[in-house]
């Protein structure tokens, strides 16, 4: 493996790959062109020190002295700073970052979410967007819950746009938004069991008209990678 | 009419609809709920809203979605990171090149790529989603008039339309969903003759334009329809988190191109038009003006494309990211060059190795997130993308505008007359393949 090959990214760890097996019922990755040798491998960043760069200190310095508890972790990666925020404190985080003029994050670009199953305790995640229109800045907050108690206190008083979007992240995800005017499903039909975007929702396969064969599921293809 | 729990229930299903004038009139009931949709050719797709009246005025105006949902999120993270583009592409059908340019600079920002880019590839990208916005604004336009009952709008749009359209084929082979533009630059060059179908094009246009401006900027029942309906001013916006023409029609000049520029943006010379009537007429003349705006960005980016960046590459050069072969049209349509054919196939087994392991297996991107937006005729098209380092996405959201402006629906609706829900809803312009994906 040479480094040129490689797009921009250090180098510095390189962790144990994410390994997907069966090629040809091949029992090793299947690899004979040496191609999967290319692999960048990458740990994602989980946390990073002081100084982060950019403004991203700046936000970080007008939101720690009030809420320095409530901040797990701030991730600064690819450019984008990342706040983890302890769901008890999220209502109030949110509505500091919208209101403190050093902060000013008007517009919230809804509420995308994240099912890390290996997580334990921490599975699934509500990813905020934010992004200032007087400072034209943007920061990310994420809130992470456990799959048996997942409750996310509702942000919908602080953005009111969050309404549809933490109704789409419910009828995805499952996570409860705690305090939601109307916490229905939006875009699955009403009586719909589970929650699609889950990563242990079962995906079923297609049965086919020949002698009882069946395309399975997407998850249990073959699979060259 | 059968009678509920509620009250009294009217079918309209193809009867004898004096009938049901008369049975209805006969009803003391002031209040009534009608269900508007989801098939209504009025409503943009398959929206459906359920209305509460009295009498003419608009009570209570519900929303509901859903009737789209194709799970696209869902099935992306089962492909490879460049067959993504093709799933993205059909989410807001009408504008394409957005969805998978928003998508593909999440992509290149996870690798790390963001500026070994080309530019020609970006140049190319930036004229196609600039002609893109004037087709998808004529769409809007379009089928704005026809919802207000004049036709020759619909006609003038679609007609403008057709020549977007025609230089999408003629560039990318097909007219929509083209899955153009891949990680790492765009699918293929421009074809010969490309530059002049473009140059056509912007040779008719202003004069097209100024043809419908005619047609509707001072025409009395177009602006009774449109003036004072639908009222959302900026701190509704804000709240909302409406951004688009309908935020600029509140007086408030943010535009991505310009705040946060992508692709090169800060290098054209462009206005950011604006309203401050906040209303259905000041929606209809950002869309004019932007289109304006749009042919001198198109403009701009022929010249670059025809001068300095003549012939330059236009996927990256990073053999291990960038699309092993480049298309060609051929007897059959487009495809694989015959050159790159004849290389694979007769001279270099590595290579044909090297084809079969990337396109077949993909390249791999370095865990992590990345969120990346471009403007979108209808306001900031967002891409949440989430890697775990493996070949396909691990999570993609598309934070799509027209799925968050479409909850302006009771703040532009309630209170008012039941005609301008129509009004309202068209000045919205909501894709439902973008709100539902």
């Amino acid at each position: 493996m040479s480094s040129d090959n490689l797009p921009g990214v250090p180098v510095e760890e390189t962790p144990e790959p994410v390994a997907r097996t069966g090629m040809f019922g091949a029992s090793g990755t299947g690899d004979t062109s040496g191609y999967g040798g290319l692999v960048v491998r990458r740990a994602p960043r989980l946390s990073s020190a002081r100084p982060y760069g950019s403004y991203f200190d700046e936000v970080a310095d007008a939101l720690e002295p009030a809420f320095g508890d409530a901040i797990e972790r701030v991730v600064v990666d690819r450019d984008e700073v990342t706040f983890h925020v302890a769901r008890e404190r999220l209502v109030d985080v949110m509505r500091h970052l919208r209101d403190d003029a050093a902060l000013r994050f008007e517009l919230s670009l809804g509420v995308s979410g994240a099912h890390y199953p290996d997580e334990t305790g921490n599975e699934l995640h509500a990813v905020y967007h934010l992004c200032s229109i007087t400072h034209n800045r943007r920061v990310r907050v994420e809130v992470g819950c456990p799959d048996p108690d997942r409750h996310i206190p509702s942000t919908v008083s602080v953005y009111p746009t969050h309404d549809w979007h933490e109704r789409e992240t419910y009828d995805f995800f499952g996570i409860i938004f705690d305090g939601h005017p109307a916490l229905t499903r939006i875009e699955m039909p009403d009586d719909w069991e589970g929650h699609p975007q889950r990563k242990d929702y079962p995906l079923g396969g297609i049965p086919v008209e020949y002698r009882g064969a069946e395309t399975p599921a997407p998850d249990q293809r073959r699979s060259y990678a | 009419m059968t009678q509920t729990t509620e009250g009294k229930v009217y079918d309209v299903a193809g009867q004898d609809w004096d009938e049901l004038v008369e049975t209805v009139t006969e009803s003391s009931e002031e209040r009534l709920v009608i269900n508007m949709g989801p098939q209504h050719p009025s409503t943009h797709g398959v929206l459906r809203l359920v209305l509460t009246l009295d009498g003419e005025t608009v009570t209570e105006a519900r929303t509901v979605i859903g009737y789209l949902h194709t799970g696209i999120e869902k099935n992306m993270e089962f492909r490879t990171w460049t067959q993504g583009v093709t799933f993205v592409t059909r989410m807001d059908y009408l504008a394409p090149i957005f969805n998978e340019t928003a998508y593909c600079m999440a992509v290149e920002k996870l690798l790390g790529i963001t500026d070994r880019v080309p530019e020609r590839a970006q140049a190319i990208r930036v004229m196609m989603m600039e002609l893109n916005r004037i087709s998808s604004h004529l769409v809007a336009l379009a089928t704005f008039g026809m919802e207000l009952g004049a036709t020759t709008p619909m006609i003038y749009g679609f007609r403008e339309r057709e020549m977007v359209l025609d230089i999408f084929e003629y560039v990318t082979g097909l007219r929509m969903n083209m899955a153009y533009v891949r990680p790492g630059g765009v699918s293929v060059d421009l074809p010969a003759g490309a530059v002049d179908k473009i140059g056509e094009f912007l040779k008719v246009m202003p004069k097209r334009i100024k043809d419908i401006r005619k047609l509707l900027d001072a025409n009395p029942v177009y602006t009774r329809r449109t003036k004072d309906v639908a009222y959302l001013d900026l701190t509704g916006c804000m709240a909302l988190g409406i951004t688009g023409p309908m935020l600029r029609a509140a007086g408030l000049p943010w535009d991505l191109r310009k705040s946060q520029p992508y692709c090169g943006y800060e290098t054209y010379e462009f206005d950011v038009p604006t309203e401050n009537t906040c209303d259905v007429y000041g929606r209809y003349l950002v869309r004019m003006a932007e289109m304006e705006e749009s042919l001198k960005i198109i403009e701009q980016a022929l010249d670059r494309l025809t001068g300095p960046l003549k012939g330059g590459p236009v996927m990256i050069e990073d053999k291990k990211i960038g699309w092993p072969s480049q298309l060609a049209l051929g007897p059959d349509g487009l495809g694989n060059s015959p050159d790159h054919i004849a290389h694979i196939m007769s001279s270099s087994m590595e290579a044909l190795i090297h084809h079969f392991k990337l396109v077949t297996e993909g390249f791999r991107v370095p865990a992590g997130q990345a969120y990346s937006a471009v403007e979108s005729p209808r306001g900031e098209l967002g891409a949440h993308v989430v890697s775990d380092g493996g070949t396909r996405p691990y999570r993609v959201h598309f934070r799509d505008p027209s799925f968050t402006n479409l909850q302006a629906v009771p703040a532009t609706c309630e209170g008012g007359m039941i005609a301008d829900v129509i009004s309202a809803v068209a000045s919205i312009d909501p894709v439902m393949g973008g709100v539902d994906r």
